[in-house]
């Protein structure tokens, strides 16, 4: 309940606050949502010298959406935001599906969705919606900007290829290609609760077919699990039984959970099977529906 | 045209009970005003001048060997006062403590850890960052001994004694305790046409007011009184047992229990955080005050339940039981510090059965200890009836269903009848009254209990699995009478005194405490049901132990059964007395002065009378010779019996199949608690309770892992469920009124905590019945009930938590 | 936050960082010296003796700490008091004007929806900001909008009618019918 000793600074511009970052000589950590690095300091497993604070970095809230379809978040666009967002809701039923599970509404009104990304918690919601999307992820460093897959971003549990002093400012969902669908569902034992095993999924049509897909899982690895061979199994196809039923099978033979006190190994493995069908069914009504 | 002579002609209209807030009245709660505004006064928020702030540090491991402490980077933080160890307590005699049930605890450990969370140090500062930053600091080493998570690991050959502390103590066995006629149980058994068995854990669960535990410990060296803040739904029984423990006098101890942010019996017992707080009060002659954490309070403190259960029903072809083998083996922990009347070693376990009429039963328990927080308390119910109930509706659903009878005929065969009051339960309490059909039956019409079988039956077509289950309890609420129940050998009875002031506004105080269950509303319902006096003039005061009467406080619903009878017989001593003074004002002899709510006339000429206002004026300002002035009144209670609530709570549910996730589609509760004080908060008890019982049938328990880890200890894993997944609650009432109680009322607080889990568990197996499916244990996650209707078998709860 | 009637106390060590905030709480400009690491939470409760924002846990889950900060409501034990710096804060003690509550509240009383009063706080100004942004809830928004915040004691029932009740007034309509036509309709409603 009482965090350690910090010192603390509020930059107003990015450059001042990687400035700030590198003095501290990898003891920094930077401030953004708070709603997962507050706790860690409260249970004292977090201690960095210097806490910078970029929520009063200009220009950083923003969910654009551009002419093209592509999504662009900035790194103080909040949950909640996302969860009002119209352009979320109209056009990235992937994002818009997970955004009500993500925590709870009142730390919705805090947290941040590139936060989350970076925070990459194995049993996180947004790593997974990302890599379903084909997101990525802009830091911003010393030698200037750089875009990271978020596939290729999270690395293990609570890690990420930032290198120190970089600072993630935006995290981008490109445009499609197609026609947009997609899903998100997750086992949780109560609201606020981080997932026992969820799926991601984002795909593409074109004439009826799956012209991109994406898949993700959390909750049953050691970090956000990309199910490539799940989503590779659906190109092509027009999500009939055949292909979901592969899909499912692959993506649960992608996941490596652990058995506790959630539920056994088989148990997650089954979720994963389970919500993968749900989601692709759902998705070929839709698609039955608007043919 | 003839005209009859109006009786109370020249009389003031009778005073409307429910208008002055009397009994039956839905006052709207007085103390709400402060709470709204946030302006309670909960111990937290009260700032001593110079006060210092402690913080515990705990130990990590669940079992090992104390090494070293070294404190010395800890002392060298600017700001810390003082560091006090299991060995600076000891040199005071205080390095341990005596628990509820006349075992003793450790307060700060010295020779060794006995479950994760222990106390181990405690630093004092000047603010409570420093106080963490210093228990960070403190550097302790510890030799790991065999963790003990389950009854069968601490009785198994060779396990490590765990008590080794106690002379004598060569197993892990705390007691065995047995009740009942066993020659005659096993006779009936042996005449029986059907004996169903049952085994099952109810798991681990912990109160978790939503405020934890915490005390100000304010030592005055000059007046040699000490003066604590604490947490306390008891703040007498903790005046006795500082003055035991700390040696202080007992005059010179002020327990002041302020507003409670919950108890649930959380805060019943003696904590080492208070005894800690106090000595730091006394060496540093400064307030300390400590705030427990939620970790601190859930990996700690009193938990309830931790008890197994193989339990045995035998019965006639027609569904007549004949008798009732339990036995149960309970999980203490690391010390016996149950907050439970001393005559029984697992509390009322044996009120179970005590709605059926059932001649013959035995029970016989065993309670072992493990490296696990000590506890035992009365979470929400009346000392382990909530097991008693919990065991008796699933063993007789599973009775039931291998009879192959319909669960609620079933029930219907075996109830005590209306007329067979008061009856003699089969392990020897004696219930007061019921009408249990009744309920039984109400809930029955509400849900459409033959519609929904009809829907069920079709929906298992389609592969759908719907459930009903049905759950029914009595409860033994308000302990005592003083012949049976003590806690340390002080009597259970309570206590209030009213005075009525001159201008007929009254001050009320009781040995209760409350908590949350609005006795500042509803106690002065009692008095305005009695004297007649407006609710709104009437003051209540609890939990100060300088002014209070002395109680046993509130906990195991007993304040409602047993101070809420000491204020309605306070009262009447006052009415006895405002009556005299009535005579006296009205020139008449006392036998001539009738009663009607709120004013005393004279026989037969209702127009002379005069209010009890104005006995109140005359008690100071115009009192007959020879009566003492005031009027004032204190009441100790010793209730004759216990009294005894019903209730009937039916649940209805659809499991998905696929992910073995359960919701809610109806879930209606008749409760029978007698007289109704004030019918809104007892419909917000009955909510609340349901809502505690959802939790632990759905997501709410304390596990521990094969290391001794406890998993459970902060709201990540510490589920307690949010609105969005707490049901809507259907309420329905029976009133019987209890004919020992003054006011016709039984105790409530607990029932639906006490019943309600049943009623999911039920529910959720009947669902799963056809797969042959008998028991989940709770919590009913997700995963279990997938792995029993995947399985098809029962599915255990009990530690330590399956891993890879 | 020292003042010449406050305890003296120690000066602060150099080495130990200390930031100065300004925060309008309750449409009342604050200025204090605060380390950085001090919680929201703490910095109203001890520093401006608000005790109204309560803190029930330690993980961010209870939500009993929650105030609005710039109309948002935020748990006040997940924020640091620098990050307040230059906000709006409001606290249960804000929410009544003089002896005027907030529909919110006296729908909290008019209908039960407290008992031990720890939640309460939390609670109301969660609501509150639920109302400011949807006016005509359903039961289901009530439900989810609260979902941040734990109650022990009420089993929420009453706490959903207090919202729908406080909602009803805002809007001009007679609360309590609002509440019976809830309470008709809970009839199976799970269902």
């Amino acid at each position: 309940m009482f965090p350690g000793r910090f010192h603390y600074a509020s930059p107003r511009a990015l450059d001042e606050a990687v400035e700030l970052l590198q003095k501290a000589e990898g003891e920094g950590k930077v401030l953004a949502g708070g709603q997962s690095l507050i706790p860690l300091l409260k249970l004292r497993f977090a201690s960095p010298s210097i806490l910078v604070d970029i929520n009063n970095l200009p220009g950083l809230d923003y969910i654009k959406v551009e002419s093209d379809g592509a999504f662009r978040i900035g790194a103080l666009a909040r949950h909640g935001e996302i969860e009002r967002s119209d352009d979320i809701a109209r056009l990235q039923p992937t994002a818009a599906a997970a955004v009500p599970v993500v925590a709870d509404p009142i730390v919705r009104s805090r947290g941040t969705l590139v936060g989350s990304v970076c925070h990459a918690d194995p049993q996180g919601d947004w790593a997974a919606v990302m890599i379903a999307l084909d997101g990525s992820v802009t830091a911003y460093g010393p030698e200037g900007k750089r875009s990271i897959m978020v596939k290729d971003f999270v690395t293990g549990p609570f890690q990420n290829v930032l290198s120190y002093p970089e600072i993630a400012i935006e995290a981008t969902i490109p445009a499609p290609k197609g026609d947009v669908a997609g899903g998100f569902l997750k086992l949780e034992r109560r609201v606020g609760d981080f997932a026992t095993a969820g799926a991601a999924i984002g795909l593409e049509f074109n004439a009826g077919r799956v012209s991109r897909a994406g898949i993700a899982l959390t909750g049953v690895g050691g970090a956000t699990v990309n199910a490539e061979a799940a989503a590779e199994a659906l190109m092509n196809s027009s999500l009939g039984s055949d292909a979901v039923m592969r899909a499912a099978d692959l993506a649960a033979e992608a996941s490596s959970p652990k058995s506790d006190h959630r539920g056994s190994a088989d148990y997650k493995r089954h979720i994963v099977h389970t919500f993968v069908r749900r989601i692709l069914a759902g998705i070929a009504t839709d698609q039955e529906r608007a043919a | 045209m003839t005209q009859t002579a109006d009786p109370r002609a020249g009389a003031p209209a009778p005073v409307d009970e429910i208008k002055i807030g009397g009994l039956g009245a839905s006052r709207r709660r007085v103390e709400d005003n402060r709470f709204l505004r946030g302006k309670g006064n909960y111990f937290d928020d009260i700032v001593l001048p110079g006060m210092l702030h402690m913080e515990i540090l705990r130990s990590p491991m669940a079992h090992a060997r104390i090494k070293s402490i070294d404190a010395s980077r800890a002392w060298a933080i600017p700001g810390v006062r003082l560091i006090l160890t299991g060995e600076a307590l000891a040199t005071r005699n205080l390095g341990w403590m005596p628990t509820l049930s006349y075992d003793t605890q450790a307060v700060l450990a010295t020779d060794k850890v006995r479950f994760q969370g222990q106390e181990v140090a405690a630093v004092i500062a000047d603010d409570p960052y420093i106080a963490k930053d210093a228990v960070t600091a403190i550097q302790v080493e510890y030799e790991p001994l065999p963790p003990i998570v389950n009854p069968e690991q601490a009785v198994a050959p060779g396990a490590p004694i765990i008590r080794d502390d106690k002379l004598g103590q060569t197993d892990n066995v705390v007691f065995d305790w047995e009740v009942g006629d066993q020659a005659g149980t096993e006779a009936a058994f042996a005449t029986a046409d059907v004996v169903s068995r049952l085994q099952l854990h109810y798991p681990r669960s912990h109160p978790c007011p939503l405020e934890a535990c915490g005390a100000i410990a304010d030592y005055d060296r000059a007046t040699g009184k000490l003066t604590a803040y604490l947490t306390s739904q008891a703040p007498h029984i903790v005046r006795a047992a500082v003055a035991l423990i700390a040696e202080l006098p007992e005059h010179q101890i002020r327990i002041i229990s302020p507003d409670l942010g919950g108890g649930f019996g959380n805060k019943v017992p003696i904590y080492p955080g208070y005894v800690v707080a106090i000595l730091a009060s006394i060496l540093t002659e400064r307030p300390v005050k400590w705030v427990e954490d939620r970790t601190g309070n859930l990996i700690s403190t009193g938990f309830g339940r931790d008890v197994y259960l193989d339990g045995q029903v035998a019965m006639r072809k027609d569904g007549k039981i004949l008798a009732v083998k339990m036995n149960t083996l309970s999980d203490h922990g690391a010390f016996f510090a149950d907050a439970q009347p001393s005559k029984f070693k697992i509390g009322l376990m044996h009120s179970a059965f005590a709605s059926y009429d059932i001649p013959y039963a035995h029970m016989a328990s065993r309670g072992v200890y493990t490296t696990k927080a000590p506890g035992g308390v009365a979470y929400r119910c009346s000392f382990r009836v909530t097991e008693a109930m919990f065991f008796q509706e699933r063993m007789v659903q599973a009775a039931a269903d291998d009879a192959g009878i319909d669960q609620a005929e079933f029930r219907r065969i075996n109830f005590v009848k209306d007329d067979d009051f008061p009856h003699r339960t089969p392990y020897g309490f004696l219930t007061d009254s019921g009408q249990y059909n009744k309920c039984l039956e109400l809930a029955l019409k509400e849900i459409d209990y033959e519609g929904f079988l009809k829907e069920q039956a079709e929906a298992r077509k389609q592969g759908r699995l719907l459930g009903i289950g049905i759950s029914t309890m009595t409860e033994p609420l308000g302990a005592g009478n003083s012949r049976e129940y003590d806690i340390l050998g002080i009597k259970m009875f309570d206590s209030a005194e009213l005075r009525v002031h001159m201008t007929g506004k009254a001050m009320l105080r009781t040995g209760a405490k409350t908590q949350g269950q609005g006795h500042e509303t509803t106690w002065a319902q009692i008095v305005a049901h009695e004297l007649g006096l407006p609710a709104e003039d009437i003051v209540v005061e609890e939990g100060d132990t300088d002014t209070a009467p002395f109680g046993m406080g509130t906990y195991a619903s007993r304040s409602t059964p047993v101070a809420g009878a000491a204020i309605a017989m306070a009262a009447r001593k006052v009415k006895a007395k405002a009556r005299k003074i009535a005579a006296h004002l009205l020139e008449v002899s006392e036998e001539d002065v009738e009663w009607e709510l709120g004013r005393f006339y004279v026989r037969s000429q209702p127009a002379r009378g005069v209010s009890i206002q104005e006995t109140a004026l005359a008690a100071y300002s115009n009192m007959p010779d020879g009566l003492e002035p005031g009027l004032e009144a204190v009441s100790y209670y010793d209730p004759p019996n216990l009294t005894w609530p019903f209730a009937a709570y039916v649940c209805t549910v659809e499991i998905d199949p696929e992910t073995g996730v359960w919701d809610v589609l109806r879930f209606v509760a008749v409760d029978d608690c007698g007289v109704r004080i004030n019918p809104l908060i007892v419909e917000g008890q009955i909510q609340g309770g349901l809502t505690e019982a959802y939790a632990m049938a759905s997501m709410q328990f304390i596990t521990f892992d094969a290391d001794g880890n406890c998993i459970g200890s902060n709201f990540m894993d510490y589920l307690l469920p949010t609105a969005w997944e707490t049901p809507g609650w259907e309420l329905h009432e029976v009133v019987t009124p209890s004919p020992h109680h003054p006011i016709g009322a039984k105790g409530v607080g607990e029932c639906a905590t006490v019943g309600g889990p049943a009623a999911f568990v039920n529910a959720v197996v009947n669902a799963l019945s056809h797969l042959g499916v008998r028991n989940i244990d709770m919590p009913m996650l997700p995963d279990r009930v997938y792995e029993a209707l995947t399985k098809r078998t029962d599915v255990s709860g009990a530690p330590p938590v399956k891993t890879d | 936050m020292t003042s010449l009637f406050e305890e003296i106390s120690d000066p602060t060590p150099d080495d130990v960082p200390v930031n100065r905030v300004a925060i309008t709480v309750n449409g009342q400009k604050r200025t204090a010296d605060v380390e950085p690491r001090l919680l929201l939470a703490h910095f109203l409760r001890q520093g401006l003796k608000l005790t109204g924002t309560h803190t029930g846990c330690d993980t961010t889950n209870c939500g009993a700490c929650t105030v609005l900060m710039d109309g948002k409501p935020v748990k006040s034990c997940t924020v640091l008091a620098v990050q307040a710096e230059g906000r709006e804060v409001v606290t249960v003690e804000g929410m009544a004007s003089g002896s005027e509550l907030d529909s919110v509240q006296e729908g909290f009383k008019d209908e039960h929806a407290l008992q031990c009063g720890f939640c309460t706080p939390g609670m109301m100004l969660a609501a509150r900001a639920l109302l400011n942004e949807n006016p005509d809830p359903t039961e289901d928004e009530v439900r989810f909008a609260l979902s941040g915040n734990l109650c022990r004691c009420t089993g929420y029932q009453n706490i959903v009618k207090a919202v729908l009740w406080a909602a009803a007034k805002d809007r001009g309509e007679d609360p309590t019918q609002a509440v019976e036509k809830y309470t008709a309709k809970q009839k199976g409603a799970n269902q």
